[in-house]
This record gives structure tokens, sequence and C-alpha cells, in this order.
């Protein structure tokens, strides 16, 4: 586990040395969601009807914003070829990278979008269940963006390619996530929606992280 | 098993295929007459569709082959990554495209189909978005397959993503069905109608046929194709 927590705090020194790059991030998201009010019109109805779907596809968009450089200073440098060499499971430091990037994207991005969803006019209940889906569904997004970063190190175009691989693959979680803070607007089954977003959310830490460290092995052979 | 192994040589596929292929493509030939002949001539109009019924006998087989064609790609991936299997990459390469026009075929005949029957181009409906997703799915796999200087790299990425896109898949088609029942009830169409009349299944089952037939034709040649390609490359290099 030491080499878990290491990696994992090696992860957040660098961003906490450097916290432009998170702080990017976060307002690519603001700017991002207060676009599009300006694009649709002030009206406070319909704002307030399609503010989860606007912010959570804003989260998205901006976690995958993040993440070509999750492994990329990594596979340059030669550390990705330390990790390959350790003696420990390369699965444990796909999830450390992965929970790093879930630590300075995810969780902040969770804080924040309810004070943006107070721009949109949601209802106290729907903020709070803005940010605690945000909270369940954002490491899905962080794994699953995981897997397209390590697939395309090294790729030419890799940018716009990790955004075509991940966002297919993200499609359950913003369903469930958007919809669940819908249901809270209308009076649907919310726990029914969070519960499945958790599921999602387990699935991909029960089994992604051994397809980024397959794609890490193949990226460093 | 060991008889498809023996297909694992790259050579000895190209041995294989180039007696196979004159057969199978004469044999497409054939089947796709019969079930054109079957399909726009000898099937009755609908009684409520009218002609575009028609369209259903490209439409559905195209839905099956798109469908098939990831689990192909999946399969493929993973005799790559488990066994080494040389061929298994260049075929995957060779399908992957093939599959995606499938898919591209049922979403343009889907949305003609459309058009006159539900009035629209296109609905959220929960199989349109997930076939949408699919051709997204491809898309990616074809990008990916591709984006590498060295192909041998892109191949192994490409058959990663094909696994982990086939776990996906179910979820998403789950995902978006439960979406769509939020978003919008059955407004449209739902199917549990009449079960289809034999006049009407005969030619979609030999144009299924047909289809399946020119998808292993398309993607045989296509896997030439690229063996021949991969040596080119080597040849080049090796200068």
């Amino acid at each position: 586990m030491s080499g878990f927590t290491a990696l994992l705090a090696r992860d957040l020194r660098l961003v906490w040395r450097r916290p432009g790059d998170v702080m990017v991030v976060l307002a690519f998201f603001v700017v991002a969601t207060v676009l599009f009010p300006l694009g649709i019109g002030p009206e406070t109805n319909l704002l307030a009807r399609i503010a989860a779907g606007i912010l959570w596809c804003a989260a998205l968009f901006a976690a995958l914003l993040s993440l070509d450089r999750l492994f990329a200073a990594d596979y340059e440098d030669g550390a990705l070829d330390l990790l390959l060499l350790a003696p420990w499971p390369l699965e444990l430091a796909a999830l450390a990278k992965c929970l790093a990037h879930w630590i300075v994207t995810g969780l902040p991005l969770a804080v924040l979008a309810p004070f943006m969803g107070l721009l949109f006019g949601l209802s106290g209940e729907g903020l709070a269940a803005l940010g605690l889906t945000l909270l369940v569904g954002t490491p899905a997004l962080s794994l699953i963006g995981g897997l397209a970063a390590a697939l395309t190190l090294g790729a030419r175009r890799g940018g716009a390619l990790l955004a075509l691989l991940a966002l297919p693959l993200c499609v359950p979680t913003l369903i469930f996530g958007a919809g669940a803070v819908e249901a809270v607007a209308t009076g649907g089954g919310f726990l029914t929606h969070l519960a499945i977003l958790g599921a999602l959310a387990l699935l991909s830490l029960a089994t992604l992280p051994w397809a980024i460290a397959a794609a890490l092995r193949q990226a460093g052979e | 098993m060991a008889s498809l192994h023996v297909l694992a040589n790259p050579a000895r596929f190209r041995r294989f295929s180039q007696k196979v292929l004159p057969v199978l493509s004469g044999a497409t030939a054939l089947v796709l007459a019969v079930g054109l002949y079957l399909a726009l001539v000898e099937s009755p109009p609908d009684y409520q569709q009218g002609e575009t019924v028609r369209i259903m006998f490209i439409h559905v087989p195209s839905a099956w082959l798109a469908m098939a064609g990831y689990a192909l790609l999946a399969g493929l991936g993973a005799a790559l990554l488990v066994w080494r299997h040389p061929l298994a990459a260049l075929m995957a390469r060779a399908a992957a495209p093939v599959g995606a026009v499938f898919a591209a075929v049922c979403l343009l005949t889907g949305s003609l189909w459309g058009r006159p029957m539900w009035g629209t181009y296109w609905v959220w409906d929960a199989r349109l978005t997930s076939m949408l997703l699919l051709f997204f799915l491809y898309l990616g796999h074809i990008a990916l397959s591709r984006a590498y200087d060295d192909a041998e790299r892109g191949d192994r990425a490409a058959a990663i993503l094909a696994l982990v896109g086939v776990i996906n898949l179910p979820v998403i088609k789950f995902s978006v069905d439960w979406w769509n029942t939020l978003h919008q009830p059955a407004s449209v169409m739902k199917l549990g109608g009449p079960s289809i009349h034999p006049a009407i299944l005969t030619p979609l089952m030999v144009m299924a046929a047909a289809l399946l037939l020119l998808f292993v034709v398309l993607v045989m040649v296509r896997t030439e194709t690229e063996i021949d390609r991969r040596r080119l490359d080597a040849a080049e290099r090796a200068q």
C-alpha cells in the first residue's frame, strides 16, 4: 500500500505546486456553464429545467479536458517505465493516478457545481442532489477517462481522440447523474438513480484499473 | 478451434481465402440477387406501411450485422491480447470499418423510413440512440487503431478498447432504455403488434443471409489487403 500512497501523494504534490492546471479546468467549467444561458436565453423556468443536464455535461467535458496529461508526463520523462518495472501491481498505480485526478478535478467540480446551479435557479434539494451525484459519479468519469488517456498515450491527435473514445463510454454515468437531479425536481425515484450511479462507479472501479494497466503495459512495450 | 489456429498464420490465411473467396463471392451475388428480387418484387406491400416496408429488408439485417460486427471485434481483440494471434489484429482492422458502415446504413435507412412513417427523420428512441452510440464506438475503434505510427500499438490499444466496449454495450443499452422511458413515454410505435407474416419473413431472412455473406466477403478481402499492406510496410522499412 505504501507505493499507492506514495504515488498518490506525489501526484497531489505536483498539482499543489502548480495549481494553475486545476484552476484552468474549474474556470473552463464555470465559463462553459455560463455560456448556456447566454445562448439559450434568460428564461428562468427553462434554465431550471435543463440545469441538471447542462451542469453534468459541462462537468464531463471539464473532467475530460484535464485527462490528456494524466499519464503523458510520466510517459515522456520515463516515470512510467519505472512504474512498469516496480515490484507491485500496475493496477494499483493506475488506481492511484485516477484517484489523484478525481481529488483535483471531480471533487472540486462537485463542490463548485451547486454554486453554478444557483445561477440556473435550481431548488435547494436540486443543488444538494447535484453535488451528491457529482460526488458519486465523477470517480467513474476519472476511471473511464483514465483508460482513454492510457490508450491514447503517444498517439497522433491525442486530445480529440481521447474525447471520442471516452464520451460514448460516459453515457450511462451522464444519464443517471443528470437523471437523478431531474428526479428530485419531478418527484421521481432519486435514490434509484443514485444507487445505479453508485453501481456504475463501483463497476468502473472493479474493472477499469485492469484495463488501464493493460493499456499502460502495451504503451510501455 | 484447432482449425482456426491454423489460419492464424497470415500466409496460410491468404492461401485459404484465395481458394474460398471466389466461391463465397459468387454465393453472395446469387443470394443477394434472390433476396433483392424477393424483397423488392415478390413480397407484398404492407397494409399499413405500404412500399416503405421494403426498407426493412436492408435495415434490420444491417442492425444485426452492426451488433455482430462489434462482438467480432471484441473476440478478435481477445484473440490478439491473449494469444498474440497475428491475423486477429489485421482482421479487426479490416472488420471495424465494415461494421461501422453497416451501423451507418442501419441509421440512414431507419431515418429514411422514419420520415414517412413517424413524420420525422430522427426521434430519441432508445434503439436509435443505442445504435448511434454503437456507431461512435466503431469510430473510436477505427480512429484509435490508426492513430499510431507503430501499427501494432494501435492494434493492441484498439483491442483493449473493443473489450471494454463490449462489456459496456449492455450497460449503455440498459441506461438508454431507462433514459428513454424517463424522458418520453412510448409515443411512436412499439413492437409486439402482430408477428411477422411469412411473406415478409422469408425475404428478410434471405436478405440477412445475403448481407452476412457480403460482410464475410468484405472482411476477407480487406484482411488480404491489410496483410499486403503490412508486408509492404515491412519491406519499405527493410530497405
